[in-house]
């Protein structure tokens, strides 16, 4: 167990490394930071001062030397934007992101599962073929779409929710919550659905695609043969033994959420990392734009290792072998 | 009986603070001020927000004329050319109650012209900068500078004492290590005071009950919210969870006017919006006629003047909502005149093609065409229609659309054959295009003249705008740069940019051509 941690930290490493090079290179395609830094007044040697003094007349090589040295120490410099330590603008945007990421994951995993059970269990029924077919539109429509969809239908229509921000929030000290108010929650609701359909979909067809092979195996016969109750057999047994990909894709869709809200959080102008990183790509950010890819490689490589690790506690055999083979 | 006693008293203490009259107005636009240093950038947005909080000396309305401020008079000094005089208003008081004198315009001066400092360029000319008295500051300028005030718009006054006591002499330096005090916070003199602020999210301002205004405004509190997303920042007005809007998408001005309770206000933008192609001659990197550039014949260029309908483009690509322009200047600006901003009503192709021929081009040529596509209104699909309206006379035009992070670096290193380009005048003055797009690209001027146009006599009285006290001498050679400029065809003006903002019809905000508009001027009705 240990060994296979430390391999795959290793290896997450590795996984880091090559994101910041990545990274690194694609920001010199972005454009040039100087020209959104200085305004249409400034003379060509000021310019070219600025240049220096930022360090971008460096070799490549000294520039990406510099960013890991930086980087190892959680140090990637000032925003040229807003003129403040980027790690503390990403601490500061996270709880926002976050606290939307899980409202969208509670709600795609909630109504995921319930409605891909309800689905697999009558699978000829009329409103299975509606969910079927709503979910299709879901999956296929894109975020920014549903996005403005539902402002328009809620917001500037019915007024029932707020179309923007994140309503009133309350200050923990180190977190800032929008979950303690009433505008903070009702400020949620879009956004979070917004960013749920896609999950929701993927979770519901995932659960019932299982759902429907598992009721096949032959133990849930031997089940039925038992005289098990219906409900046992298909939530104690059947549910239980679907879930291992969803544990997965839940895990590796809670990162992407993460990582990509981005456009939910533009079209709602939701406060949180996402559209941090927007408006810094606009104005060439650099310093954010590395911190903020490199933020989101080190959130997929830990929900990758504490899915690999659940695997371990969920599923027996993978432990059988792990022992079996020495590990 | 205490819990009602302390009730009541807190009852009264909100009624004694609370103004006759409350009036909150929610504010939106696409993006949040970058810093509160008022010396730090010399950016609209920035500006635009600091000018509640700090005032400078001399303010422009919404005509674009020059009007006092802090200072209540300017004049050169009668015996000395080089040297402005400055009268301060007496009485005014900074938000933390220091009195507002001569010293604090001579630091507040020099810190905008130190090394550091974004708006040093305005005040390159200053000299040194002299408190004669409480109320009266002399800049001596290092030669006669007879628009100096115009530079001044944007120079914020900040008290000398607080930014020293604060270690915030120094100006935060864009993309520097060190913090600065006055990037967070901000004592300045001006008609509303900071109360919070919560970058690209929310900042609230309270009015300044001790403003030296003798009307105070009708708004007492802001509350200002940048909304990045065009159509999100709509809904907000639609939705009412915002009052007035900034930045209005030109797709939504006819319909939100057309909306119950909501309404649109515009007025051209002090900026012009044109094209610029390479003249020397030199072959274009771009084209299919690689012994020479076609473009460096006048013939060539006047054929694609005649080719464009500048009428064309308002009516379609802007949907009404510009000023089409002959002359490569906005209206509002020194120099400009009618004569010169006459433009042909229509496109004239048979003219240019016949151009075209005589120049030794009967059947054309190719150029790629550079524009950006998110810094200027509609500016990638004006290029689009100009793509168009020149291929009709045979030039096959490439386009290469890029957002201005990368377009920008393609002018300044002259790597462009052909661009878009939007030029604003913060000085209203002509001096400031021929200074930079005029003028031959060599040291501090033409810094966006990739063309390679080079005119000699040009830059001679170019040059000599700067220290020309003559008024009357002064603007017969900027009349004489812009007939030459005119008829060189050195520009390709299209259009003035028009600007609109929408509001909840109480309200009333006229358009500032700077899009500077100010809060405090809002009327509202109820």
């Amino acid at each position: 167990m240990l060994a296979f941690i430390l391999r795959r930290l290793a290896q997450s490493i590795v996984v880091m490394a090559v994101v910041a090079l990545i990274a690194f290179m694609l920001f010199r395609y972005v454009g040039d930071p100087v020209a959104n830094l200085v305004g249409q007044e400034a003379r060509m040697s000021d310019i070219e001062a600025l240049r220096d003094r930022l360090g971008l007349n460096d070799p490549f090589y000294v520039q990406f030397g510099r960013f890991i040295g930086n980087a190892l120490q959680f140090e990637f410099g000032i925003s040229y934007r807003l003129q403040q330590p980027v790690s503390e603008l990403i601490v500061s945007r996270l709880p926002a992101t976050i606290e939307l990421a899980f409202a969208s994951a509670l709600i795609a995993l909630v109504f995921g599962v319930t409605l891909g059970v309800l689905t697999a269990l009558r699978p000829k029924s009329a409103t299975t073929a509606v969910i079927m077919t709503l979910s299709l539109v879901g999956v296929s429509l894109p975020t920014f779409l549903i996005g403005i969809g539902l402002i328009y239908v809620f917001a500037v229509e019915l007024q029932w929710l707020p179309s923007f921000g994140r309503g009133s929030v309350v200050d923990l000290g180190w977190w800032r919550t929008g979950l303690l108010t009433e505008s903070g929650l009702r400020s949620l609701v879009l956004p979070a659905i917004t960013l749920s359909l896609f999950q929701l979909t993927l979770i519901m067809r995932l659960v019932r695609a299982e759902m429907l092979e598992v009721l096949r195996a032959d133990y849930i016969r031997f089940a039925k043969a038992r005289g098990l109750s219906q409900r046992a057999i298909n939530f104690g047994h059947a549910l239980k033994n679907t879930l291992v990909p969803v544990i997965t894709i839940t895990g590796l869709q809670l990162g992407s959420v993460i990582a990509f809200s981005i456009v939910t959080e533009t079209v709602f102008q939701w406060p949180g990392v996402g559209s941090l990183f927007i408006a810094s790509v606009q104005v060439v950010d650099v310093p954010v734009m590395a911190a903020y890819l490199m933020f989101i490689a080190f959130v997929f490589v830990v929900i990758n290792l504490i899915v690999d690790i659940l695997y371990y506690a969920v599923d027996p055999r993978l432990r059988v072998q792990a022992i079996g083979s020495g590990k | 009986m205490r819990k009602l006693l302390l009730t009541a008293s807190v009852l009264a203490l909100g009624a004694m603070t609370m103004p006759a009259s409350a009036e909150t107005v929610r504010w939106a636009r696409n993006s949040d001020a970058l810093t509160l240093d008022p010396h730090s950038q010399n950016q609209g947005t920035t500006h635009t927000f600091i000018h509640h909080i700090y005032e400078t000396l001399v303010d422009r309305d919404v005509e674009g004329t020059l009007i006092p401020r802090l200072a209540t008079e300017w004049a050169v000094k009668e015996d000395d050319p080089t040297v402005w005089v400055f009268k301060l208003r007496e009485g005014v008081k900074f938000h933390d109650g220091a009195d507002f004198t001569a010293e604090d315009v001579v630091f507040s001066l020099d810190r905008a012209r130190s090394d550091k400092s974004n708006m040093r360029q305005l005040h390159s000319s200053v000299d040194s900068v002299t408190a004669i008295d409480d109320y009266t500051v002399e800049v001596k300028m290092t030669g006669p500078s007879p628009l100096y005030p115009n530079n001044m718009t944007n120079t914020f006054m900040m008290d000398k004492t607080w930014t020293e006591a604060n270690n915030a002499v120094t100006v935060q330096e864009a993309g520097s290590q060190d913090d600065n005090y006055a990037v967070r916070n901000t004592n300045g003199t001006g008609p509303y005071v900071l109360e919070s602020r919560d970058p690209d999210v929310r900042s609230v301002m309270k009015i300044n009950e001790d403003h030296w205004a003798e009307t105070k405004p009708a708004v007492t509190e802001i509350i200002y919210l940048p909304i990045a997303d065009n159509a999100t920042r709509v809904a907000a007005l639609l939705s009412g969870e915002v009052d007035i809007v900034q930045d209005v998408p030109v797709q939504d001005v006819e319909r939100l006017g057309g909306t119950d309770g909501v309404k649109v206000t515009t007025g051209p933008e002090n900026r012009i919006i044109y094209f610029g192609y390479k003249m020397g001659e030199e072959p274009l990197k771009s084209s299919n006629v690689t012994d020479k550039n076609p473009i460096a014949d006048p013939k060539v260029r006047e054929a694609m003047h005649l080719a464009i309908d500048r009428n064309a483009i308002k009516q379609v690509v802007m949907r009404g909502q510009s000023v089409p322009s002959g002359v490569a200047t906005p209206p509002f600006v020194n120099g400009w005149t009618p004569e010169l901003d006459a433009y042909p009503e229509k496109a004239d192709v048979e003219g240019a093609k016949a151009l075209l021929a005589e120049a030794g081009y009967p059947d054309g040529f190719t150029v790629t065409l550079d524009t950006p596509n998110n810094r200027y209104v509609n500016d990638e699909a004006i290029s689009q229609a100009v793509v168009g309206m020149l291929g009709q006379i045979g030039i096959k035009v490439t386009l290469a659309s890029r957002p201005i992070a990368q377009h920008s670096p393609l002018i300044q290193n002259s790597d462009t054959d052909f661009y878009l380009l939007g030029w604003g005048v913060p000085t209203f003055d002509s001096a400031y295009i021929f200074n930079d797009l005029i003028h031959t690209n060599e040291g501090d001027f033409g810094a966006y003249n990739p063309g390679g146009y080079s005119n000699p006599e040009l830059d001679a009285k170019i040059q000599s705008l700067a220290t020309e006290v003559d008024i009357e001498k002064r603007d017969a050679t900027i009349a004489e740069i812009w007939a030459t400029v005119q008829e060189d065809r050195v520009l390709l003006p299209i259009h003035n940019q028009v600007l609109a903002y929408a509001m909840k019809d109480k309200y009333q905000l006229d358009v500032h051509p700077e899009n500077q508009p100010r809060m405090y001027e809002v009327t509202i009705s109820e």
